[in-house]
This record gives structure tokens, C-alpha cells and sequence, in this order.
């Protein structure tokens, strides 16, 4: 069984802080594949569209009919673990500073044998579940867990390589202000999180939450202005080397686009804080928490955005706030590859319209703040890249994948109801 | 069998040559490879310019194949080839050059395999080794064809029975054989202890199970029978041969190699049986496969490997000689050398030319070729009877 993993100590500043090395993330352009599915925590195979094989390793025809139509396919995740293996020796670094490393064979009941770390509470021979995930290279690999689950199943150490789950790590949330703070850090205290910083601008300003915010477990109110480069320096200056998972929540939003606007007063404020406030960010805590991409149980794990789904598609109504935000995917796209050496990943959770002030006018379904706390805890856990929150933005997301032109005339028509 | 294969006559296998091998070399794959083949030039008379055919196997040419090879070495062939199947190559070569020089297209094929072994040069080239060992296998874990292999004989272990002392017979028996081929990197003695006592390398796999990375290089030359009895050279008769690759693909794990597809047709187009192979070269990068190819070629049964293993003595002197120079397994791995290492063997022990390790009476021989761990498996598998000139 699992071992819990023991609350790490306190860190030794005169010792060395061990350089993170990667596996292997070369991968032929079909195999990529698996790293798209991960980013979004799905299970899925190549199949062909004219004969309906399922195959592995990823090709470029079938290897059935030798069609060229090949399409990744969600399957079912079971199969058993018809052999196993202990690498002792590995040509890797990375793994040579992990091993006894478990792997196995595992045959999937939808057909085709695959090659999978190997989760310790399995035993020889067990069904199991394949999870997908993306691995310190970022590359899309399999992941054989207990077919029922275990305890302290997260624990095992081969597994927490692949996600960045919030326990035992510390985290910073920006803009204690925004109405879903107080449900983000009650949702990291929950998951186990060593102590939760909360990024507060402007804090001579009262605001309602704030007595609920500094009443959760573990929670730090501390001075954070994103739009304000020294302040942003200082607190990296503070806890930048003790900084595991940073969830950048910082938001500007008005209505409005263009022409309902007379000037662009706003929009600088949207991109200020939109797209600036993470480059600041980054700039002052990228460097410190990629270089703690392997700094033990509390190493550096993920960075998180949270971003409105019409980054991907602008909502004239919102129109200068969608571009604030499809400014900010990008850089975002930027940010993941720059974080990538040290093994750091980078979440981008899309929600749409949320429950607040600034979306009042809006029509249901909204996204409540636990609800997007709970999904930013999830993907954490698994790892995930593409976090898409609430009905609005996985229906969005459906359509820009099924052709973002035919979306752009939809959003138009959007921009018609008011 | 739909139509009956032309027999192999009037061509033979001549002037075996192995280039000791070193753990590890600061020369390239080609002067391994020009040093194979000048000897085997020699031994036969021939001038390199006046070679026409030329046949090539190495992983650590690159830029270079083969075509780069006859400016770097001054021959100018009419007949090259290039072959990429690892441990499938030896056998490989014979069956394209022997067809080669019966049809009168050329005359002389030198078939050379050579590698370097740098101090980086093997973990270099495992990452990307195939596009499937790179995208589905070195992810996991890193642990190379130690891994691969050690996940085949985990499942081989649970489907029969087989015991890590069954497979210690091969590694111990071939280790007796080594110590007598002056040549093989591995000198000391290997008790059964020793063996079931090594450290684990990726279980079940431990350290006797393994072959060491080397460099060096093999060579015979593929020509006329009249023209190698002109030129007294020591030479060998090609009496059948198979190769398939690929085979069994809905295998969930390897547990056959492609010669169980073939394996009638060897012994057919032979007119030999099993108790006419006086001495069997397997490819043994691990035990596992040999046992595995002491099966699919017709010596025992699926699954009754482990027995056969243990009703057999494999040494020079037994009743089953086995890998007699002492196999990859304690001569070493010369990377496509791997492919030659039991052919170029075989050749001297059905010629009688095998000094030291020499099989008394051995006069017809079986050699296997497996190559290529592609992704989970070995992709490459061929085989050939041979027998020598009295025969």
C-alpha cells in the first residue's frame, strides 16, 4: 500500500537545490496526439475511420487497411497488466534520480497492448484503469492505477511526478478582491495545501469578503498589486522561492466594446491587468519557481491562469475584455514553453460568464466561484493543462473545434440579443 | 508450401573473420568495419578495387551508409546493399547476396557488420533508436531493450513456468563456452550462484542476463563454390534459409518470433531434421530469446523451453552446443556484429576451422537472426541451415 507522504521539512537554504532534469519528450508529430488528450485528461487512441481499428503506438495509416484517415477516439480506459518490470538502470538522468521505477504491459480490453508506468498499489496480474497524463517533459504518457482505487492512491511518488496536486505545497492566489477568492483558498485548504497566499491590491479599500477570506485554514493576506511592478517584485522577493502553485486570478473586466466606448481608458486597465499583470508575474516568479521543478514533495508544480473562454472567441459585448484575454492565451502558450525545462506546468482554466457583479445582466448558466475553485483543484490533480469550467465554455469550446468562422457569425448573432 | 525454392547450390559462405572485440573504442564504425573487411580481403586475394559486391550492417555509421563506405574505402562494387536489421543482418546478407551470385550478377560479396561503442554512444542512441522505441517505450522508464525485455520474460516466466535458474543455464553454459575463445570480453568463470545472485538490472533481468556493448566487427564473404575451392578458403554450404518480419502482430506480448511461421519450410527445403544439427547459434541478447528460438525452431515445444534447458548440456562438449564462441552474452554486442556473431561462428565450425571452440564432428550447423526492438518487440527473424564442404 501507499505510503502517505510525510509533510516535508524545512528547506536547508545553504543546500542545493537539485536541478530538475526530464524524461525523454521527443515524440514523432501523430504521437503528439496523446499529449493533446492528456492536456485535457482524456483517455484516447488512434482509430481509423474506414475500418475502425483501434491502434498503438500512434501511426500515420492504419495498420490494419493501411487508410490514412486516423482519428483519436475516446476509449475505455481498462485492460490488465499482463507483465511488469522494475527498472533498476536507467540511461535517463531523470529516472536514474528516481528509480526503482515500475512499468508494465498493459492489454486494454478495447484491443491494443501498451507500455505504462505502473502505480505501486497495483498487484501482478490486476485489471486496471489507464490514465493519461502529461509527464515533467510534458509529453503524453500512460499511467496504470488500481482498477478500484487505494488509499493515499495519490501518493504514490511515481504518480505525484505527473500531477501538481496541491498537497503539502504552497500556493499564491492574486486579487484577494475578486469575489471567488475566498473559494479558491478554502478549496487548496481543503486539498491540503501547506499555507495559501493571498495577493491583495489596493488594501485600504474595504470589500465584503475579506473577513470570510482571512478566516480560512492556512490563509496569508498579503500586499500584491499586479498592475505595480514593484510590488509584484516584492512579494517574489518574500515567497518566490517557497511559491509551488501560483494562480494568477487577476481580473479587470467592463462591458462594452468598441464603439460602446469613447475611449480606450478601460481597456488599458483590462490589458494592465489582463495581460501585463501575468507577464509581470511571470517575469518575477518564473525564474524561481522553474528552477524548483524537482525541489522534493514541495517542488514547483504548476501555474495557473484563469482566463475567460472568449479568449478563444470574442464576445462583442464583452469585446475589449475578450481581446484582453485572447492576449493573455498567448501569452500564456509562451509562458508554458519558457516553464517547460523545469518541468513546471502551465493550467489554463476557461470559465465563462461568472457569478459577480460584472456579468449581472447575463442570463444563466453562470459559473459559481466553488465550482471554479473545484475545477482548478481537479485538473491540479490530474495534471491537466485545458481546464474548461461550466456549460457555457465546454459548449464553446465544442463549437470553435467544429470551425471558429462558423463560431465568429454565432457570436454575432449573440452580440444581437444583448 | 505453395512452390518449391531453388536450393542455394553452387555458392558458399567463405573466409570468416571477427576483429577481437573492445569494450569500448575511440575509432569509428569505419575502421572497425575497413578492418574486417581487409582481412577477410586478404585471406582471399582479393584486392579492394577489385571487389564487386559489398554488403554492410552498422548503427553507428551516420552520416555514412554504405554508399559512403566505397569512396571512404576505394571500392568500386556493382553490387552494394545496406541492412538495417540489427540481429536479423547476417543471415539477411547471405540470402541477398547468395541470390546475387547465382544469378551471376556479381561475383564476391563481402558482408561486413561493424560498430564502435563510444563511452556515450549506446544511451545516445537508445533514445532514438525507432520512432516507436522513441514515442511509446523510452518514456517509460529509460530502461532501454533491458526493460523491453525484461517485461517479455516476466510474461514468459508466468505462461510456462520458467524459472531464473532455467535461464541461467543458457548464460552459465555460454560463459564456459567463452573461456575458450581467447577473444571474448568476458574472461572469468560464471557459477550458477553468481548468476542467481547478480544485481537486478530491470526484474527479472539482471546482470548475467545482459549483453555488454562493444565495439568490433565480423566478416565472410559470399561467393562461387569453384572460385573458393580455386583460392583454398575455408567455406560452408548454404543448404535453406527463412526470414519474416512482424509476425504474430496480435500477440498481446511477444512469446514467438516469426520463425515459428517458417520454420517447416527450413527444415524442408534442407531435407534436415532437428537431430541433424550438430551445433545451434541462436540470437541471444537475452536468455529468454534463446529459449524462445529453442521452441520456434523445432527442438521442443512451446512452453517447454525450461525443460529443454534442463535435460541439456549447451556446452562446446555437450549434447546441445549452443552459441559456442560464448554468444553476445560473454563476447560481447558489437552492435550489428550481434547479427554475424553465430554465422561467422557457425561458418568456422562446419568447416572445422573453430580452433578452440570447435564442436567435434560438427558438420551441419543452424543460425537465427532476431532483430530490431522496434517497440515492445523483436520485429526481425530469420534463420539458415548450414553444413560444411563434405556435406
Amino acid at each position: 500500500m501507499t505510503r502517505p507522504i510525510a509533510p516535508p521539512p524545512r528547506k536547508n537554504p545553504q543546500k542545493r537545490t537539485r536541478v530538475p532534469t526530464l524524461p525523454s519528450g521527443l515524440r514523432s508529430r501523430a504521437a503528439l496526439g496523446l499529449a493533446a488528450a492528456a492536456a485535457e485528461g482524456r483517455f484516447m487512441l488512434q482509430g481509423c475511420e474506414a475500418c475502425g481499428a483501434l491502434q498503438y503506438p500512434p501511426r500515420d495509416a492504419c495498420s490494419t487497411c493501411l487508410s490514412i484517415g486516423l482519428k483519436w477516439r475516446d476509449v475505455k480506459p481498462a485492460g490488465a497488466l499482463i507483465a511488469e518490470t522494475t527498472v533498476r538502470i536507467s540511461t535517463n538522468v531523470y529516472f536514474r534520480e528516481r528509480t526503482p521505477w515500475r512499468i508494465g504491459t498493459v492489454k486494454l480490453d478495447a484491443g491494443p497492448s501498451v507500455m505504462a508506468h505502473v502505480h505501486g498499489d497495483v498487484a501482478r496480474g490486476a485489471r486496471v484503469v489507464l490514465v493519461n497524463r502529461l509527464d515533467k517533459s510534458g509529453q503524453g504518457v500512460f499511467f496504470a492505477l488500481p482498477m478500484d482505487g487505494s488509499a493515499d492512491m495519490a501518493d504514490d511518488p511515481q504518480l505525484r511526478e505527473l500531477t501538481a496536486d496541491p498537497k503539502f505545497r504552497r500556493i499564491l492566489v492574486t486579487d484577494a478582491r475578486n469575489e471567488n477568492s475566498v473559494a479558491l483558498a478554502k478549496a487548496f485548504a481543503d486539498a491540503g495545501a501547506t499555507s495559501i497566499f493571498v495577493g491583495e491590491p489596493e488594501g485600504w479599500r474595504p470589500y465584503p469578503h475579506r473577513a470570510a477570506l482571512a478566516a480560512v485554514s492556512n490563509v496569508a493576506i498579503v500586499p500584491l498589486d499586479v498592475t505595480d511592478t514593484r510590488s509584484v517584485c516584492e512579494l517574489a522577493g518574500e515567497i518566490g522561492g517557497k511559491t509551488d502553485i501560483l494562480v494568477n486570478n487577476s481580473r479587470f473586466m467592463r462591458p462594452g466594446g468598441i464603439m460602446d466606448r469613447g475611449d480606450t481608458v478601460f481597456a488599458r486597465d483590462e490589458f494592465e491587468t489582463n495581460v501585463l499583470g501575468l507577464m509581470r508575474l511571470a517575469q518575477a516568479f518564473g525564474p524561481a519557481m522553474s528552477g524548483r521543478g524537482a525541489d522534493g514533495v514541495n517542488s514547483a508544480v504548476a501555474w495557473v491562469n484563469i482566463l475567460s473562454v472568449y479568449a478563444y472567441a470574442n464576445m462583442p459585448a464583452y469585446g475589449v475584455f475578450s481581446a484582453s484575454n485572447a492576449a493573455a492565451l498567448s501569452l500564456s502558450h509562451c509562458l508554458r514553453a519558457e516553464m517547460a525545462p523545469g518541468g513546471v506546468r502551465v493550467m489554463n482554466v476557461y470559465t465563462g460568464p461568472t457569478e459577480d457583479e460584472w456579468h449581472q445582466p447575463l442570463p444563466p448558466p453562470k459559473v459559481a466561484p466553488s465550482a471554479l475553485a473545484k475545477s482548478v483543484i481537479a485538473g491540479l490533480k490530474d495534471g491537466l493543462e485545458d481546464v474548461y469550467v461550466g456549460d457555457v465554455a465546454k459548449d464553446l469550446i465544442d463549437r470553435w473545434r467544429q470551425g471558429p468562422k462558423v463560431l465568429e457569425r454565432e457570436m454575432m448573432a449573440q452580440a444581437g440579443e444583448g | 508450401m505453395a512452390r518449391r525454392r531453388q536450393a542455394y547450390d553452387g555458392v558458399v559462405l567463405a573466409a570468416p573473420v571477427t576483429i577481437p572485440y573492445q569494450r569500448f573504442s575511440t575509432d569509428t564504425a569505419h575502421w572497425w568495419i575497413a578492418r574486417a573487411l581487409s582481412e577477410c580481403l586478404r585471406t582471399a586475394g582479393i584486392r579492394p578495387a577489385d571487389l564487386d559486391g559489398f554488403s554492410v550492417s552498422s548503427f553507428s555509421l551516420f552520416p555514412d551508409t554504405a554508399v559512403g563506405l566505397t569512396q571512404h574505402l576505394g571500392l568500386s562494387p556493382r553490387w552494394l546493399d545496406h541492412i538495417p536489421m540489427g540481429g536479423a543482418s547476417g543471415i539477411a546478407a547471405v540470402r541477398r547476396a547468395a541470390r546475387a551470385v547465382q544469378a551471376g550478377d556479381v561475383d564476391v560479396v563481402a558482408c561486413v557488420a561493424g560498430d564502435t561503442n563510444h563511452v556515450d554512444s549506446f544511451r545516445r542512441m537508445l533514445s532514438s533508436f525507432s520512432r516507436f522505441a522513441q514515442d511509446a517505450s523510452y518514456p517509460y522508464g529509460a530502461g532501454g531493450p533491458n526493460a523491453c525485455f525484461a517485461l517479455l520474460t516476466d510474461h514468459y516466466m508466468q505462461a510456462f513456468g520458467a524459472t531464473k535458474e532455467d535461464f541461467g543455464r543458457i548464460s552459465v553454459a555460454q560463459r564456459d563456452n567463452a573461456l575458450r575463445n581467447p577473444h571474448a570480453v568476458m574472461k572469468s568463470p560464471l557459477t550458477m550462484e553468481q548468476y542467481l545472485s547478480a544485481r537486478m538490472i530491470s526484474d527479472p533481468i539482471a546482470l548475467f542476463d545482459c549483453v555488454m556493448p562493444v565495439a568490433g566487427s565480423e566478416a565472410f564473404l559470399v561467393m562461387r563454390e569453384e572460385d573458393a575451392r580455386a583460392a583454398g578458403l575455408t567455406h560452408a554450404h548454404i543448404r535453406s534459409t527463412i526470414e519474416r518480419h512482424n509476425a504474430f502482430p496480435e500477440d498481446p506480448i511477444q512469446m514467438r518470433g516469426g520463425w515459428a511461421m517458417d520454420i517447416d519450410e527450413l527444415y524442408a527445403m534442407a531435407d534436415a531434421r532437428p537431430d541433424d544439427i550438430d551445433l545451434l547459434q541462436t540470437y541471444d541478447d537475452y536468455p529468454v530469446i534463446s529459449m524462445m528460438q529453442f521452441e520456434d525452431l523445432g527442438f521442443c515445444a512451446k512452453g517447454e523451453g525450461p525443460q529443454f534447458v534442463r535435460s541439456k548440456d549447451l556446452t562446446i562438449g555437450g549434447d546441445f552446443p549452443h552459441n559456442t564462441s560464448g554468444g553476445q552474452l560473454s563476447a560481447g554486442q558489437a552492435g550489428a556484429a550481434g547479427g554475424y556473431i553465430g554465422l561467422v561462428e557457425a561458418i568456422r565450425q562446419v568447416a572445422g576451422a573453430a580452433g578452440p571452440t570447435q564442436v567435434e564432428g560438427a558438420r551441419t550447423a543452424m543460425v537465427s537472426g532476431f532483430g530490431m526492438i522496434n517497440f515492445d518487440r523483436g520485429v526481425c527473424s530469420n534463420a539458415a541451415i548450414i553444413s560444411g564442404a563434405g556435406e
